[in-house]
């Protein structure tokens, strides 16, 4: 299995008191009250520590991720932190998961991906959700019901650019340019390996099906909530019938918190644990659940599985809490949280990726008010002590990450080694 | 729906059938909905004892698949003027509102042989810095219901308002203004003004303007700015209504309707 430590990239620094201040951690959570541009650069400067903290540990990929005008993360733009990356030293993949395709020119998406696989050696991997509510409709205020169609075209137009010789004229309904000819393309042929990011929505599942893409299941809940989504995935998978089984196919998202033992990490994580579901899952329903950006399908089938007429009356009592009493047991106990000593969450890790049949585990490890050292601390011990027993997972069953990016060589069986099958 | 029928009209192109509400005898009356979907409010129940009132559904609301087939509203009008050609009305008096109200805005800049005499209540389709339009969509219910009525104790606001007891109604009427909400965030999120104020000079149909006094959501203040813009059009702002004044002050909104179409 394949590990990557992706930096949310938030504001460390929230009020104690938000919740009560603030509708929401996203879209509308005041700049002029809440955010110092001083601390900012204090922060960044940080992230940047703590990633190459992690490269240096030995994950086989860092990464980062996309979004706007919030404060559990503003990576504001993924491309501009993964040309840091490119710019070391490294053999580790550069997982950007990812861009957020309806908000851009698609033109300026192939170009700077191509930049950053040329400028690292091809080791990009392009992950390109759709995009959240909150982001599309309503940072950037797009219509709603044209967020995935716009999100559909810019795949089209960013894998043509990639590999169609330019220059090509390109009529999209959204984007419309006579001569396509970007000058950097990828070095990886025919293009960096597309990864789908995503909350659970069919359409997405079948479109990673179709495409041949891995799809990872992106949320905060843990690897008991992944755990319906992704048995839906590998249905949709299953039904396509020219699809294998290849656990490499999928992803997910997991908070970890590592110690010396199981009691020192209720100690040291659990204040933050808390201060980020207190906060970074504050989001108001009327942003995250908005008219024609969730379908009529979707919208039919939350109301089943409620039992409720209106998402609001629901997610209202809910918004942002994940358990009704939170404490670090229930945590532990929901998989919200992968925490303890080394050999516990190296248990729990292995339990939750082989009943997921996740290939990639995207490892969250830096939580919104923990401070570089204690990052520092989480991801070493994780690195020595866990990431050992969990690389190994999958490696008897014979499966080869086809989604892995070629310049990415850390870890990776040399091709002699491939060929004999001694890896 | 009072004893007005459901007319499925056809329509060219891919669309899907568009359920035009209708009733009455008259000289024929088209009333383009708010932001919210189709309806068929006592105000018009009260037009049609003089007139034959059509309401039909903004595109899309039944079957959202429509939208993709929309681009903007150059499209839009030309969808309602073969909705029109369709129900045989050569020419219409026009009452929209809110959104509506900017469509049939539109439309009567556009098609002006269309339009006989136009009727907005306080439409969308104008901005200004000094008095934004407020945002009907990404707010809560509760947000949403201050930004729509003044007076919740009005019997037809109230009606609305009220949840039915019954699950799978209630969850068929939150689909419905679900499906309508997306329909008309196609034409205007997130800003509602797409340039209306340019075409505005282009209205021949005597227009009358209602405005609702303390609408919150699109402030009265507009009241004059598309007086201003159309070159035949007269106001009444009317106290003690928000953005629905057909709602809370039914009976002036449809004497002056009536006097205002004779």
């Amino acid at each position: 299995m394949k590990t990557i430590w992706l930096h949310m990239q938030g504001y460390r620094n929230l009020p104690d008191d938000f919740r009560d201040r603030y509708e929401s951690i996203w879209v509308t959570a005041p700049n002029d009250e809440l955010v110092d541009p001083e601390l900012v650069g204090q922060y960044l400067h940080a992230n940047l520590e703590e990633l190459r903290f992690a490269d240096s540990m030995g994950f086989d990929g860092i990464g980062t991720n996309e979004h706007h005008q919030n404060g559990y993360g503003f990576p504001v733009s993924p491309h501009m932190t993964g040309g840091i990356l490119a710019s070391w030293k490294s053999d580790a993949a550069i997982c950007l998961l990812g861009t957020t395709l309806p908000l851009y020119h698609p033109l300026r998406v192939a170009e700077e991906l191509a930049a950053i696989d040329c400028m690292s050696g091809g080791r990009l991997v392009a992950g390109w959700p759709v995009g959240s509510a909150m982001d599309t409709c309503g940072v950037i205020g797009l219509p709603p019901d044209t967020v995935r169609p716009r999100y559909y075209e810019a795949h089209d137009f960013i894998k043509q650019a990639w590999s169609r010789p330019g220059p090509f004229p390109f009529n999209g309904e959204f984007t419309k340019q006579r001569y396509v000819n970007p000058w950097p393309r990828p070095i990886q042929k025919p293009h960096p390996p597309i990864w789908l990011a995503g909350g659970g929505s069919v359409e997405t599942w079948q479109f990673a099906a179709d495409m041949d893409y891995t799809y990872n299941f992106l949320s905060f809940g843990g690897y008991k909530v992944a755990q319906r989504q992704m048995d839906s995935y590998w249905s949709v998978v299953g039904e396509h019938g020219e699809r294998d089984d290849n656990p490499y196919r999928a992803g997910y998202a997991q908070l970890i918190c590592v110690a010396d033992t199981d009691a020192e990490a209720k100690r040291l994580y659990w204040p933050h644990v808390k201060n980020f579901y207190d906060k970074s899952m504050y989001i108001a329903p009327q942003f995250s659940v908005v008219p024609g950006y969730t379908s009529r399908a979707s919208m039919q089938h939350m109301m089943k599985a409620t039992g409720s007429a209106s998402p609001f009356a629901v997610r209202k009592s809910t918004a942002g809490k994940l358990v009704a009493e939170p404490s670090w047991e229930r945590f532990i106990e929901e998989g919200a949280v992968i925490g303890g000593s080394p050999d516990t969450v190296a248990q729990r890790l292995e339990e939750a990726v082989r009943r997921l049949r996740v290939g990639h585990l995207i490892a969250i490890m830096q939580l919104q008010s923990m401070d570089t050292e204690l990052t520092k601390y989480n991801t070493k011990l994780f690195a020595e002590k866990v990431l050992p027993k969990t690389r190994t997972i999958w490696d008897d069953e014979g499966y080869v990450d086809q989604w892995w990016p070629s310049g990415a060589t850390r870890n990776q069986p040399t091709a002699a080694e491939t060929l004999t099958g001694a890896h | 729906m009072m004893d007005a029928n459901v007319n499925n009209i056809a329509l060219s192109g891919g669309f899907s059938q568009n359920p035009v509400i209708a009733d009455g005898r008259g000289r024929p009356l088209v009333y383009l909905h708010g932001l919210f979907g189709q309806e068929w409010p006592a105000y018009l129940a009260d037009l049609a004892k003089y007139h034959r009132v059509y309401a039909p559904v903004n595109p899309g609301s039944e079957e959202p698949a429509d939208l993709r087939l929309l681009d903007g509203l150059l499209d839009l009008i030309v969808y309602y003027d073969e909705l029109f050609e369709q129900l045989g009305l050569e020419q219409v008096d026009l009452i929209g509102h809110s959104f509506g109200g900017m469509v049939a805005a539109e439309i009567a800049a556009t098609l002006t042989h269309r339009v006989r005499k136009l009727v907005l209540i306080d439409p969308l389709g104008l901005w200004r810095d000094d008095a934004p339009v407020g945002d009907h969509l990404l707010v809560s219910p509760e947000q949403r219901t201050a930004l729509l009525y003044h007076d919740l104790s009005n019997a037809e606001v109230a009606a609305r308002l009220s949840e039915p007891e019954d699950l799978a109604e209630s969850q068929a009427g939150y689909l419905r203004s679900f499906s309508a909400m997306a329909s008309t965030a196609h034409f205007i999120h997130p800003i509602p003004e797409r340039g209306l104020h340019k075409r505005l000079r282009r209205i021949k149909a005597d227009t009358l303007v209602l405005w609702g006094a303390q609408d919150r959501l699109v402030p009265p203040v507009y009241a004059q700015d598309f007086a201003r813009g159309i070159p035949n059009a007269s106001v009444q702002v009317l106290d003690r209504a928000g953005h629905y004044p057909h709602l809370e002050q039914r009976e002036r909104v449809t004497a002056e309707t009536l006097r205002f179409l004779a």
